[in-house]
């Protein structure tokens, strides 16, 4: 897991390197064909190697252990990065500035709503959450709809979502998704009912803030891509070790262990288990790249789906670093409020989820 | 010419210093640099995506870490 200074698992971008060809942006042109190629051949290539060229037998413990680990390592790691790359590159043309002019004008519960889904896709760092906070309030953003949008810009992002789908399959990619908008959503709304303005700091509401608008993406396309692939190496770079270790339990899980058996001794049956989770997941930091290969190991050991999500939201979530942060902006009270609100939002969703798969 | 850096410390405030540092040598004009790291001369300057570029007053990208060759053209 990542845990890191200043509360902020944001990718710091390595230095460019190289030049020409590797500048221009030309070789992901030769590399789109090479990835499917690669991806096309994977499974019959993995069980070559595991059965043909390591002599292993199909349907043996081990054979079917290392069958698993050499298909799904290279299966994820590709997903991930060519994720990460789509992703890293529509997120150049958006921007936490063109969300708050979006959230400006509107009230109500729409606002909440509006807040959530464009948590989901706006770049957010944490260690910028303080400006944020103030650039949103102070053009008139609903206190609410602002805590909407922290609540949802780190725990729902389009990684989490993609590396979900390509690990567990679209069902739990999207249920973890539209729960996560709503535990923002409903925290948000409630959040602003209580009216709590006067529970900020007061320099939040006194301190001269001028949006400057300028300058907020990238100008041309070779920067943007070039930004794209910064991103995309940090990324992989820092969550690789991760995934292979949740694949190498997993394959081992795979190969060894009956799954009924996990599954009666970590299942929903012990209803603790979701606020227990969630308990030990709020100090945690990790970014969702992260924290997925963890939640594949909770669930390949039987741990109950509305469990090992309520984890993955409480870690991604809320934060002790993020925490410290928002002390600046908000009292006490009203910090102690938005962490008992939302961490109360992922309890019911891990439930919810326990009762109904 | 005066050079901002804001941002409350992290990897990639440290990054754009860094290249900005190199943009300016580059271009071969005087300069100081300045890193900005208390939030509320943050804020006070319209920035509200760390880390921000600021040169003489003015905001010049904010949010991420431009390329050496951007900042270069963002002095100019």
């Amino acid at each position: 897991m990542t845990v890191e200074s200043k509360g902020c698992a944001c990718a710091a971008p390595t230095p460019a390197s190289g030049g020409g060809f590797w500048k221009s942006g030309g070789w992901l042109l030769a590399a789109l064909p090479a990835w499917v190629a690669m991806y096309w051949v994977l499974k019959p290539a993995a069980d070559g190697l595991a059965f043909r060229a390591l002599g292993l037998a199909p349907g043996s413990r081990l054979g079917e252990a290392v069958a698993f680990f050499v298909y799904e390592a290279p299966k994820v790691l590709m997903l991930l990065g060519a994720v990460v790359l789509g992703v890293s590159f529509v997120q150049t043309f958006l921007s936490p500035e063109r969300t708050r002019d979006l959230l400006a004008r509107r009230t109500g519960a729409w606002s909440n709503l509006l807040a959530s889904l464009l948590g989901i896709a706006t770049p957010f760092c944490s260690c910028s959450a303080v400006p944020l906070f103030i650039g949103f309030v102070r053009v008139g953003v609903p206190l609410g709809a602002t805590f909407s949008f922290l609540v949802s810009a780190p725990m729902v992002n389009e990684v989490a979502l993609f590396l979900l789908w390509g690990l567990f399959g679209w069902k739990i990619a999207l249920l973890y998704t539209a729960t996560g908008v709503a535990v923002a959503f409903v925290s948000g709304w409630i959040l602003g009912k209580l009216r709590m303005e006067r529970h900020l700091e007061p320099w939040v509401l006194t301190v001269p803030f001028t949006p400057a608008q300028a300058g907020s993406g990238p100008a041309g396309l070779r920067e943007r891509l070039d930004l794209a692939l910064q991103a995309t190496k940090d990324i992989v770079r820092k969550v690789w070790p991760y995934i292979l270790a949740g694949i190498a339990v997993g394959a081992f899980l795979h190969g060894y262990v009956p799954a009924e058996l996990m599954a009666r001794v970590m299942g929903r049956s012990a209803w603790w288990s979701v606020p227990l989770a969630v308990l030990i997941g709020v100090p945690l930091y990790s970014n969702a790249a992260g924290i997925i290969p963890i939640v594949q190991v909770l669930l390949a050991k039987g741990a109950a789906l509305g469990t090992a999500l309520a984890f993955m939201m409480a870690v991604t979530g809320l934060s002790l670093p993020e925490t410290v942060i928002l002390r600046k902006v908000l009292k006490p009270r009203l910090l102690g409020v938005f962490l008992g609100v939302v961490a109360a939002g992922i309890v019911l969703v891990g439930f919810l989820f326990n009762v109904l798969f | 010419m005066k050079i901002e850096i804001l941002g409350s410390g992290c990897a990639k405030c440290k990054l754009l210093a860094e290249r900005a540092e190199e943009a300016a040598r580059g271009l071969g004009v005087d300069f100081t640099l300045v890193k900005v790291t208390e939030y509320p001369d943050i804020v006070a300057r319209g920035v509200m995506s760390t880390p921000g570029l600021v040169v003489d007053g003015v905001v010049k990208s904010q949010g991420h870490v431009p390329t050496v060759a951007a900042i270069k053209d963002l002095l100019r």
